[in-house]
């Protein structure tokens, strides 16, 4: 019944929390494409922030080299008519060069200037996404987590980014010098000559026409070649982490086959965007080559009819190599642009994800110091509208009081501990903490008075110290040391061959299950706070191990309310009381002696399946130390 | 027969990677006939300034409109040629490019699914999915601009210039000076950026592997109110990234203005070099006009391989990390002469003579001379302390590694005798780690056996104690399981993972500490079920909890790596203080035997 319950969590966050989503498959596509687009160039342009400033700058620059580079060739074609006319000296010609090498070298300058500065400048935007994006992790719930591949996750903030931070700096440190460039050209040649200049605008007007219809084709299939790319990562991703399941299970062919397609369907969908793409730049170059044509065919009957000097026309030649170049690249940088936008897109969708209501607009704080008085009144919690998991749960822990949470697996013992410590929302009811309702606190006032042991036994990538430390950076050696210790942290990490300075990679992969157990306990040991939560602490620690911890914990429990998820009797025989919880239910509660004496569920939990042979209730724990002794 | 050639498949799939340049030869016609196409568009393109200076000088001179309309149609069917070879040059060179990314992502694919666990522990999870996505994409970008750009350079550059001496030998004299001038810049700026993108690369994995980190510990991260603190982490990974980006960029920012500079400059020097010669007569002024399309046409060239070189250091390194991959010796590689098991159901002899292990490097062993005998239908027991080395033993039974001394038989052949598939086919596995595939519960299921059916998966889930929460998902064995199997509780997975391996009809089954997410009750249900279910094979078991082994016909206790016991529990409770003592700790009771 609950497990059910727990199932589709996938598709409960998506009704609930996604906005429309502009990643529905299907026909709308091509309709959406373009609004889609266009925001997202609004958004790219609005990601630049302050620096659009610097932005215009550099546009003033490329405007400087434009006009550098486009009063070049009209001066040089001056030179050229001076080698042809009768009034040649050595001198005047020469005195024209230096003119046309002084403009050149002044529009190099600025352009040099111009892509510095860009390229500073996309960089940094790129940084700043990339923060944006680590920054969000923090703030979206757990539930829109739940619901996304983690490698789809990645994807976006490696890949995307990445190709839109690439394409990005080509394409803006370019497009402006191109498109400055094809309106400076365009003014020499209508000055130049009206006839060639309207050549060549044709020619423009034709390649701008072709490129815009090819990349309007190829648009949509860059978004697929990226989708099928989120697909194929997924996968790997999922393989590799189960890859010595995998192994032992022989399993490599099927996966294999299945990675196969996706990679044949990635590659498909590349080569149906590649159609368009191929064909872009060609074209371009083809109507460039045209208008070439057009300049000297033309351009030879104007100098036969005098109305064009033959520097003219090798000025206009120059200048007609000049906007071609830019033509053509435009159109491969259409294909970019596509790439970049899509990319932005779900970079974008990333960020737009539903956030967590911030700790800033909360006023009401937890006085200090926090008792622990936790009480949970009437709560309904479900992960799908229609299919609650706790419907109505109340409970009560004193100051002080250990309260130990049993039940079958699915039972929904976790998900409790998660509300309370607002992993998840509540749906209905409250949960009181000293008096305050937890939703009404800050997160973090909230959190600072829990020190919480997770099921998953989460390393990071640093020295042994700093995990231990990690929910108080500040602790000195000593302190961490003496953590250690208590947790029986301290024997194996002296055999690490740089003790508590070695570094953990891999999310400490080199140790065992048990002893990742062990370092998130001394890590929730450390951080001494006035609530204990503990979920399955030590499930995978050798008994005697666990025994040794038990009076550590025991203390560490003296004076602080705590919470105990565990199926180990030995580990909630001593609470004040144990919940007994079945299908989100509170079923029984009481002390273990009273849920025995009523049995009850409790009961048959821990007298085993049979249910008639008389349950064996270990001796406590102080007299079995004793007897090691 | 069927699995006589899954044998044979094995085999091939572990042979060497092709070279690189074998990858790119496999495609040599079709390269062939992108240079063609290539050749045959740079040559139409190189036709259109030498029939413009025809224009010039026999047109314009001759002011014979005839002949300009006859050159400007050469033109025209010129430019006609390049359209149709370029595009088909472009489409050509990409998919090969795409054929050989899709080839490459699948040799790395393949690759890892062979590696061992301690080397997928020493190149990262992170890093192998890396080279499998990010890195291929790089390397296949590359190829496409070396295919459909890189190509044209030196052709159009060659083209230009044997053009340009046939207009004028003595003009091209300023090349000699131009194009070594063009080399040493992008030479120079090439050679201090590549250094520079390799960090930035360096610092790219960096930056995804703290990313990764932190979409998986974001329950920790929360709860202890360390989000601050993970994006200052993230933040410093960050800047170093972008600082070594800019530095990158600004490099590569100098390359197209100096080279416009130099392409400008030789124009006008051109000019100057001809002017005298014009004067005399010696050289026609369409040939000039001529020669300085050729030198535009030429500087193209060069700055295109200039553009192309921001990319390659990129492609360069990501292509070595995928090198570094797929060259990476096969620790657990298949037998030449694989030994054929018995057909399942037969039973297997487990055997370990003197066993140790210890990874590549380390001084210290991990395990030392384990050594046991296991018959059919008998059932091992392994207890520890955490970290004692019992999984060690474990994952050298499953072959996840190859033992460093000592050998492991199954059915009388050393492991490393056994072909892969046949191995896995008579072995079951629970991992500690209860992780399941996405999919369905049967999909789930049936990953070591794709052909079971649903009464068998019943069966297995009833075994399991999983059968009924099964039963009651909307859906059933058609429900869905999240990555990981992350819509399920911890103790659901482990059930699920158990069902999974009891698929399979194993005649060895391994259990590494996987009851520990269970409550008492559905334990000893699970264990009673298993006895029956499982009573043919051999059946090693490791685990924390002495109830999980007592019943065992051995018990192998380890301390440290070593074996300090090994024998029934009545006889371990004589002879072996840690049992013993560990017995004691989990005050079982004798009473409790039965």
């Amino acid at each position: 019944m609950t497990a059910t319950t727990e199932l589709k969590l996938e598709t409960a966050s998506r009704t609930q929390d996604s906005a429309p989503g502009p990643r529905t498959p299907g026909g709308s596509i091509a309709g959406e494409k373009p609004k889609a687009a266009r925001d997202a160039v609004r958004r790219v342009w609005m990601a630049f922030g302050s620096n659009r400033k610097i932005l215009i700058v550099t546009l003033l620059l490329s405007v400087g080299s434009v006009i550098g580079s486009t009063l070049g060739p009209w001066q040089l074609g001056l030179a050229t008519d001076l080698l042809v006319s009768d009034g040649y000296t050595w001198s005047a010609l020469m005195r024209q060069l230096l003119v046309v090498a002084a403009i050149y070298l002044v529009a190099s300058g600025l352009n040099f200037v111009q892509a510095w500065l860009i390229n500073d400048l996309v960089q940094n935007m790129g940084r700043d996404l990339r923060e944006a994006a680590q920054a969000k992790l923090s703030r979206v719930p757990l539930r829109w987590f739940d619901a996304q591949p983690r490698g789809e996750v990645l994807s976006r903030f490696t890949n995307d980014i990445d190709n839109m931070i690439q394409n990005l700096q080509q394409v803006v440190s370019q497009a402006m010098l191109m498109l400055m460039t094809i309106v400076g050209v365009l003014a020499m040649m209508l000055w130049l000559s009206v006839p060639l200049a309207a050549a060549a605008l044709v020619a423009i007007g034709v390649s701008l026409g072709a490129t815009r219809l090819l990349s309007r084709a190829a648009q949509p299939k860059y978004a697929e070649q990226w989708r099928e790319t989120g697909h194929l990562n997924a996968l790997v991703e999922e393989t590799f982490t189960g890859q010595t399941l995998i192994r032992v299970f022989g399993a490599r062919d099927r996966v294999d086959r299945q990675f196969a397609e996706k990679n044949k369907a990635l590659t498909a969908a590349s080569m149906r965007a590649q159609i368009f793409a191929s064909l872009i730049q060609p074209t371009t170059m083809f109507v460039n080559n045209a208008a070439y044509i057009a300049v000297v065919v033309f351009g030879a009957f104007q100098v036969l009819s005098g109305a064009l000097s033959l520097g003219g026309v090798q000025a206009f030649i120059q200048y007609i190599r000049q906007i071609g170049q830019p033509i053509s690249q435009l159109g491969s940088m259409a294909a970019q642009v596509q790439s970049a936008l899509a990319s932005a897109e779900r970079v974008f969708e990333l960020l737009d994800a539903p956030e967590l209501s911030t700790d800033a607009e909360v006023t009401t704080h937890l006085a200090l110091p926090v008792t622990g008085h936790v009480s949970f009144e009437h709560v309904g919690f479900r992960y799908i509208p229609d299919q609650p998991l706790f419907e109505d749960v109340s409970l009560e822990a004193k100051p002080g009081q250990m309260l130990a949470i049993v039940g079958p697996t699915g039972a929904g013992k976790t998900t409790l501990v998660n509300l309370l410590i607002r992993f998840y929302e509540i749906n209905s009811g409250t949960i009181w903490l000293d008096g305050e309702d937890i939703a009404a606190l800050p997160r973090s006032d909230l959190r600072r008075a829990m020190a919480m042991v997770l099921q998953d036994t989460w390393l990071f990538t640093g020295t042994v110290h700093d995990n231990i430390a990690y929910g108080r950076p500040d602790a000195t050696r000593e302190q961490v040391i003496a953590a250690a210790k208590r947790c029986h942290v301290d024997d194996f990490v002296r055999t690490l061959p740089d003790g508590y300075d070695t570094v953990l990679d891999n999310g400490g992969g080199g140790l065992s299950q048990g002893q990742r157990q062990l370092m998130t306990i001394a890590r929730a040991f450390l951080l001494d706070a006035p609530i204990l939560i503990l979920d399955e602490a030590t499930s995978s620690v050798d008994t005697r191990t666990e025994l040794q911890i038990q009076t550590a914990m025991a203390d560490l429990r003296q004076g602080r309310t705590s919470f105990v998820i565990a199926h180990r009797l030995s580990t909630i025989r001593d609470a004040d009381m144990i919940i007994y919880m079945e299908s989100g239910n509170v079923r029984e509660t009481g002390t273990h002696d009273q849920l025995m004496a009523l049995r009850g569920g409790y009961w048959q939990l821990q007298s085993g399946a049979q249910g008639q042979a008389s349950p064996y209730i270990p001796e406590p724990l102080n007299t079995l130390k004793r007897t090691h002794q | 027969m069927a699995e006589m050639t899954e044998i044979a498949n094995v085999g091939t799939h572990h042979s060497d990677a092709p070279t690189w340049r074998e990858r790119i030869l496999k495609y040599k016609w079709t390269l062939v006939a992108l240079l063609l196409c290539q050749i045959g568009q740079v040559t139409a393109s190189l036709l259109l300034p030498s029939f413009s200076a025809d224009v010039i000088d026999t047109g314009i001179a001759a002011t014979d409109a005839s002949v300009i309309r006859y050159y400007g149609g050469l033109m025209g069917i010129a430019a006609g040629v390049q359209l149709v070879l370029s595009a088909v040059a472009v489409f050509l060179g990409a998919s090969v490019a795409y054929r050989i990314g899709q080839s490459l992502r699948a040799d790395v694919f393949g690759k890892v699914q062979s590696l061992a666990l301690s080397q997928v522990q020493g190149f990262t999870v992170g890093s192998l999915i890396t080279r499998c996505t990010n890195d291929v994409l790089q390397v296949q970008s590359m190829l496409i601009m070396a295919f459909t750009m890189i190509v044209v350079a030196p052709i159009m550059g060659v083209g230009s210039a044997i053009m340009a001496v046939r207009q004028d030998a003595q003009l091209s004299t300023l090349l000699v000076v131009a194009v070594p001038v063009l080399a040493g810049i992008i030479g120079f700026l090439t050679f201090k950026a590549i250094p520079l993108y390799q960090r930035m690369q360096r610092q790219l994995d960096g930056v995804n592997s703290i990313l990764r980190e932190q979409i998986e510990g974001i329950r920790v991260i929360r709860a202890f109110l360390q989000q601050s603190r993970e994006s200052t982490r993230f933040g410093s990974a960050n800047t170093d990234l972008t600082d070594t980006a800019i530095r990158a960029g600004r490099l590569m920012a100098m390359i197209m203005p100096s080279l416009t500079a130099v392409m400008q400059l030789t124009s006008v020097a051109l000019i100057w070099a001809g002017a005298s010669r014009v004067r005399e007569g010696d050289l026609e002024i369409g040939s000039l006009i001529a020669f300085l399309s050729y030198v535009a046409l030429i500087l193209i060239a060069v700055m295109m391989l200039g553009l192309m070189i921001v990319m390659l250091p990129r492609a360069l390194v990501s292509a070595r990390r995928i090198t570094t991959l797929l060259q990476s010796p096969v620790e657990i590689g298949p037998s030449p002469h694989p030994k054929l098991l018995p057909p399942r159901g037969d039973g297997l002899h487990l055997r370990l003579e003197d066993v140790s292990f210890g990874y590549a490097g380390a001084e210290a062993t991990v395990i030392e001379d384990i050594s046991f005998d296991l018959a059919p239908g008998e059932v091992l027991g392994i207890i520890g302390a955490t970290g004692s080395g019992k999984s060690t033993i474990l994952n050298l039974i499953a072959r996840l590694n190859d033992p460093s001394s000592g050998r492991i038989t199954l059915g009388g052949f050393d492991l490393r005798q056994i072909a892969p598939q046949d191995f896995s086919s008579h072995v079951g596995y629970v991992p500690q780690k209860a992780y399941l595939f996405s999919g369905t519960v049967a999909d789930t299921l049936r990953l070591g056996n794709p052909h079971a059916d649903e009464a068998t998966l019943w069966k297995a889930l009833e075994i399991a104690q999983a059968a009924d929460f099964v039963r009651a998902m909307p859906g059933g064995l058609r429900a869905p399981v999240a990555q990981g199997g992350a819509n399920f509780s911890g103790g659901q997975r482990q059930r699920l993972a158990i069902a999974r391996a009891l698929v399979c009809d194993a005649d060895l089954y391994l259990f590494d500490d996987s009851f520990s997410a269970l409550d008492q009750t559905t334990d000893r249900k699970l264990r009673a079920a298993l006895r029956g279910a499982i009573s043919h094979a051999a059946t090693v078991i490791v685990s924390q909890r002495v109830a999980s082994i007592r019943h065992a016909d051995q018990i192998l206790v380890i301390e440290k790596g070593r074996m300090v016991g090994l024998g029934p529990h009545d006889t371990l409770m004589q002879t072996c203080p840690v049992y013993a003592e560990t017995v004691r700790s989990q005050a079982m009771p004798e009473e409790d035997a039965a």
